[in-house]
């Protein structure tokens, strides 16, 4: 076979594998600009993060604006502190509320924003003081076992009269 | 009595200096593989050329391969996702199970079957038919003009068919979810992006592959040149370099693994 | 001189392992000359070549090449030896990847900066010179065995070499080529002014066209001479393989350790 048919093949093999690498990238694992300069960082506490992992998207009215980027325990507070990056172009104002949800019943969770009316913009490195915890279904399921045997158990003291 | 005891001992420690030895010989080779690779790759054309042998041949083979992984794991994924109600998911398990495992793995695995015995043989043929030898007689190193180049064009190869296999496997996946069983393509992708992350599952499968492609093609092209220079030797060598590729590769996959997730 | 002489070979052993191979050997090969080295399979004639090439290092004695010790030379050296050095294998071994025209372009763009219009030319006037002109696009697997033969020597000679070395040329070749093969050897070591080596054991032929004869058996020389010398020389051994006598001083019969009665278990079988 000639070379120059040779080279030909060879550039389209290696031309098709950046294109997969590029589609694996773009398409399948959602390569959004992260890097330091088009990031910004915000603090939130919360009582109970429940399952939220690290990555996790921060969402603003179900647009994704930024991931979780680390999870740690404040041991003066004993709170969970989540480190949040959040793109550049969006900002959020003082009041500001985050809480943490879930997709679905048994999805993943995630932080939702609530952008507040506070004209004075949250700068970087400040802390999310509004927030509210995951709502964790063992022990939603808890008080409503409590509240529903209560209710139960008066039944049955009447019935027995 | 004794014999009876001591032969199958004497066999073992036979073997294991053997094993020693050749793990011995299969790193020095590798080392001057590393130190003559200066000269070939100046002639890099050389490398294309084993680029076209072991890689844009086996694009056929990879390509219809990952397609089948894809809607076989789209099939199996459905039926296992949908009775806990999360077939939503089935997008975000293609590409996780495609992108860490199957597609480095088993590309590697087809890789070795098609190019890694064909080079073993080639070499192995060279070396049987005094090829080598005149080379070295013409004051070519046969290490720097035959193995380099296999070896550099394996290397190089092995993620792009990885990452071919990837893409067609998440192709599969889609076909078989989205376009034949009919969950939302919208979910089906989002899933996928949501769950799948660029450094940690994209990269190091794509590090893996590469590992891969290092083990495959030294393995390749040393079982070639260190052949028994006789049509037996050379189909013995053949079938040794796809059994301990295939061995290899998953013993490898597995460090790997322990190490990356 | 060592300047008259081009190969010596100074008290060379050498041994595979336990097997000893080559006892002792010491012999000179005038510079332009075409020497042929003969003996029967396995006497060593191969291993002195090897040793020549500095393939393998004796294991006693010294291999002069030009007065340099071959196995002396560190890798730099070595290639340059080997630089002006053509070696013609026993089956051709031809690059079976490559074209004809690529083959004997081979060691002319592997050790020189050459423009490709340049080696086009080297390569006809090759393989015009072993009478194959013509075949340059044709791949080896293409090749009768005596044309493959050809190839390899007009891609030994690529370089002009000052040595040639010729590992059984003849073998395998019907008598045609045989007779070409032959006349070109002789041909190319009197045009070229090369000093060349053949190991053989086609006796007739070669003995035709060599200058000087050096026998080979159980690795050491048992006979020299010129042609002629040879032809009337009074050695059985001698006649015993020019003539290809099954018994002589070369014995039919392995040397085995046992009888055959007791191999048999005939008689003297010795049971424990």
């Amino acid at each position: 076979m000639k070379r120059s048919t040779i080279d030909l093949w060879v550039g389209l093999f290696v031309a098709i594998g950046i294109a997969a690498v590029v589609f694996l990238s773009l398409k399948v694992a959602n390569l959004t600009p992260q890097s330091a300069d088009q990031t910004y960082t915000l603090y939130a506490d919360f009582d109970n993060i429940g399952g939220l992992k690290v990555k996790a998207p921060i969402k603003e009215a179900g647009v994704v604006v930024g991931r979780v980027a680390a999870i740690q325990l404040d041991t003066k507070t004993y709170r969970a502190r989540v480190t949040l990056n959040l793109e550049k172009q969006y900002t959020f104002s003082r009041d500001a509320s985050a809480e943490i949800l879930t997709a679905g019943l048994l999805g993943e969770q995630y932080i939702g924003l609530l952008q507040g009316g506070d004209p004075d913009e949250l700068k970087p490195g400040e802390h999310i003081t509004l927030t509210s915890s995951a709502l964790v279904l063992e022990q939603l399921i808890g008080k409503f076992m409590t509240s529903f045997t209560g209710g139960n158990n008066k039944n049955s003291a009447s019935a027995a009269q | 009595m004794t014999e009876l005891l001591l032969s199958p001992l004497r066999r073992l420690g036979h073997s294991t200096i053997n094993a020693i030895w050749r793990l011995g010989f299969i790193t020095r080779f590798l080392l001057a593989i590393l130190r003559y690779s200066g000269q070939s790759l100046l002639r890099f054309n050389l490398t294309i050329r084993e680029i076209y042998f072991a890689g844009v041949m086996s694009v056929i083979i990879v390509v219809v391969s990952g397609l089948f992984v894809g809607m076989v794991l789209g099939l199996q994924g459905y039926n296992t996702l949908s009775r806990f109600g999360s077939a939503d998911a089935l997008g975000a398990l293609v590409a996780l199970s495609l992108l860490r495992e199957l597609g480095p793995v088993l590309a590697a695995l087809l890789f070795s079957s098609r190019a890694g015995s064909a080079m073993t043989a080639e070499i192995g043929l060279m070396k049987a038919t005094e090829q080598l030898d005149a080379m070295s007689v013409m004051a070519v190193n046969p290490i720097a003009r035959v193995v380099a180049p296999r070896f550099w064009a394996g290397v190089i190869s092995m993620p792009i068919l990885a990452a071919m296999f990837n893409v067609m496997g998440i192709f599969g996946g889609y076909l078989i979810g989205v376009v034949m069983i009919g969950l939302d393509s919208g979910t089906f992708w989002s899933q996928m992006q949501n769950n799948v992350d660029l450094h940690y599952d994209v990269i190091n499968g794509l590090i893996k592959s590469l590992c891969f492609g290092i083990v495959v093609t030294l393995i390749a092209v040393f079982e070639g040149y260190d052949a028994t220079p006789t049509a037996a030797g050379v189909s013995a060598a053949t079938t040794r370099t796809v059994v301990t590729s295939a061995l290899v590769i998953l013993a490898v996959d597995f460090v790997l693994t322990a190490f990356m997730f | 001189m060592s300047s008259d002489h081009f190969i010596e070979f100074r008290n060379v052993s050498f041994a595979y392992g336990e097997r000893p191979i080559l006892k002792n050997i010491s012999l000179t090969i005038p510079r332009g000359k075409l020497v042929a080295i003969m003996g029967g399979s396995g006497s060593g004639k191969t291993t002195m070549l090897r040793l020549i090439a500095g393939q393998i290092p004796p294991s006693a004695g010294q291999v002069l090449v030009d007065g340099r010790d071959v196995a002396a030379m560190n890798h730099a050296e070595l290639f340059e030896h080997r630089r002006r050095m053509g070696m013609l294998f026993q089956f051709g071994a031809l690059f079976t990847d490559l074209s004809v025209g690529d083959n004997v372009a081979f060691p002319i763009r592997e050790h020189t900066r050459l423009p490709e219009s340049m080696i086009h030319d080297l390569v006809i006037m090759k393989l015009a010179a072993v009478g194959l002109r013509g075949t340059q696009a044709l791949m080896p697997a293409e090749l009768s065995g005596g044309m493959a033969r050809r190839v390899a020597l007009a891609r030994a000679i690529a370089l002009d070499p000052q040595l040639m070395l010729y590992d059984e040329p003849f073998t395998g070749l019907d008598p045609i080529s045989l007779g070409v093969i032959a006349h070109l050897i002789k041909k190319l070591n009197d045009a070229l002014g090369t000093t060349s080596i053949m190991v053989t054991h086609d006796v007739h032929k070669s003995l035709d066209i060599v200058d000087y004869v050096y026998f080979v058996s159980n690795g050491e020389i048992v006979a020299d001479g010129t042609p002629e010398d040879i032809r009337s020389s009074p050695s059985p051994w001698v006649h015993q393989f020019m003539w290809g006598e099954a018994d002589g001083p070369v014995h039919f019969a392995y040397p085995a350790s046992t009888s055959l009665q007791q191999d048999l278990g005939l008689k003297g079988s010795q049971h424990d």
